[in-house]
């Protein structure tokens, strides 16, 4: 892999109180790639993403974003250089439009000024999200509601997409248009590193995974290597 | 008997009465915090006008121009560098702020301004509009204009702004409206600003329409509350109807009772609003 990474974690540790949710983790994420964290439950995946965006910052080790440390910013600031999450749970605002939430995604000075160009976008990616424009985001399917979530999240023209456990409650059909979605939303040029529980899907998406297990970094490597599933299971549940 | 004078000054009052409560449900609505010196922001308006008149022979109408925009930045700082810090410990800290601030402030007028009541005296202040046969102070009717505008003002504000939204997404999921890179502490501050804007509106009009003292801060924090105690929190047609219910109450019994018992009646009114439907004609059950 040439060159530096566009997200760098070094060595992070991260506490609730005394407890240790984060130890030790170690990842990079290169420009274009689809980089998959997986675990189970617990396994401190959903940390590692707050971590990301400053929700929560980390006790030791450093985050880097294009040569830069973030793990001292504020959310807003990081979200302006071009990093944003669709977070677990999809935590749209389920009484506003469909459309207002696609603004609200707009909000950054640098989002603003290309929001007109962003919506296009997203709309062209999910249709029915144009359709439903006027809607309230709480009457939309679960499905619809993580297309409006991964919308909102898009139309701050992220370098970086963070997608913690998208396919969560959906149908395995509405899955897998998700993660056409998300191929898309790669091929036009925007890094991602998604978190899932579901290992197949996404072994299958990314070209480098990582697996976390209570919170630590267990194994890594090519997805295709990764996908002797014995390897995984003992990562997994340390059989 | 002629009811006519009393309900139609009680409704444009009542306007007012609103103005005053918007704010007060704004700040709560927004960041949960019981805003105690939103009374002596309401005086703030009265005598920053006062003194632009005195100063310069302002017409306190025309000093809203200067007079709101001082307001805001005023709230926007006490938010960013008092309140929001000590919002970190919790509510409870930010409400002793907040009466703190009231009791600073309050005195602050005593010194300037003498504990002796003082009027905004404008040609058209003490002018009268015949509305048939009778006659309604010019005053009132302004008042009730006044309602309007702010509420379709801060109606617009809400729904159409992107400060309006980042508002709205706030109240909603906090984190949600982080991950978007709204920053919730700017948001605070615009709140307590545009809380801040509104008072100093109604304050001058107050200022115009009655006489007014350090202790009236007191009083229109009173008034600020049983707007929304009986309109009910987050509906500003709730507020609306509070305020016309306050202001009818008042002047009907002053029209029936005297004007000694007018705000004994008002209290009243809050008092079996509490007992029987404590969220309001307007609120949600929580």
């Amino acid at each position: 892999m040439p060159g530096e990474p566009l997200l760098k974690l070094e060595s992070v540790s991260i506490y609730y109180g005394n407890f240790c949710a984060v130890k030790n983790v170690s990842l990079s994420v290169y420009e274009g790639e689809i980089v998959s964290l997986i675990g189970a439950n617990g396994a401190g995946k959903t940390t590692v993403m707050n971590a990301i965006m400053g929700l929560v910052h980390p006790a030791k080790g450093s985050i880097i974003f294009e040569g830069k440390r973030i793990d001292k910013l504020d959310t807003s600031q990081i979200v302006s250089l071009g990093v944003s999450l669709v977070p677990e749970g999809r935590r749209i605002f389920s009484t506003l439009t469909v459309y207002e939430n696609l603004m609200a995604g707009a909000y950054t000075p640098r989002a603003r000024a290309q929001r007109e160009q962003m919506l296009k976008r997203v709309y062209d990616l999910f249709p029915i999200l144009q359709e439903r424009s006027k809607q309230l985001a709480g009457t939309l399917s679960g499905g619809e509601q993580q297309m409006l979530a991964i919308g909102r999240a898009l139309m701050s023209n992220p370098k970086l997409l963070l997608l913690d456990e998208i396919s969560l409650g959906l149908s395995p059909i509405v899955t897998l248009k998700l993660y056409d979605a998300i191929r898309r939303i790669n091929s036009e040029g925007t890094t991602i590193l998604l978190v899932e529980q579901n290992v197949r899907q996404s072994l299958k998406i990314s070209s480098r995974a990582y697996i976390l297990k209570s919170g630590e970094i267990v194994l890594s490597g090519y997805s295709k290597d990764l996908k002797d599933e014995e390897e995984i299971k003992s990562a997994y549940f340390g059989v | 008997m002629n009811l006519f004078s009393p309900i139609i000054t009680g409704i444009f009052l009542g306007g007012l009465y609103a103005v005053i409560g918007l704010g007060l449900s704004l700040v709560f609505g927004v960041m949960k915090l019981v805003n105690l010196a939103h009374g002596a922001f309401v005086v703030f308006g009265s005598y920053l006008g006062l003194a632009l008149l005195i100063a310069f022979g302002l017409d306190p109408i025309l000093a809203l121009i200067l007079i709101v925009p001082t307001a805001f930045i005023l709230g926007y700082c006490i938010q960013k560098f008092l309140v929001n810090r000590a919002y970190q410990l919790g509510t409870e800290p930010a409400l002793l702020i907040t009466y703190g601030i009231s009791i600073i402030l309050a005195n602050l007028y005593q010194q300037i301004f003498s504990p002796y009541f003082k009027s905004l005296v404008t040609d058209y202040s003490v002018k009268g509009l015949s509305i048939g046969p009778y006659s309604v102070p010019l005053i009132y009717v302004l008042d009730f204009i006044v309602c309007f505008i702010a509420m379709l003002l801060l109606h617009w504000l809400l729904n159409k702004t992107y400060i309006g939204l980042s508002i709205r997404c706030a109240v909603q999921d906090p984190v949600a409206a982080k991950l978007m890179g709204i920053s919730i502490e700017h948001v605070y501050a615009l709140t307590l600003g545009i809380s801040l804007s509104f008072a100093s509106l109604a304050g001058v009009f107050l200022g115009l329409t009655f006489p007014f003292n350090p202790v009236s801060s007191f009083t229109y924090l009173f008034i600020a509350f049983g707007v929304v105690v009986i309109g009910g929190l987050g509906s500003m047609t709730g507020t609306f109807i509070g305020g016309i219910v306050l202001g009818l109450s008042q002047t009907l019994a002053a029209y029936f009772l005297g004007i000694g018992l007018q705000t004994f009646v008002g209290f009243i009114v809050i008092f079996i609003m509490l007992a029987i439907r404590p969220q309001g004609i307007f609120g949600v059950k929580e």
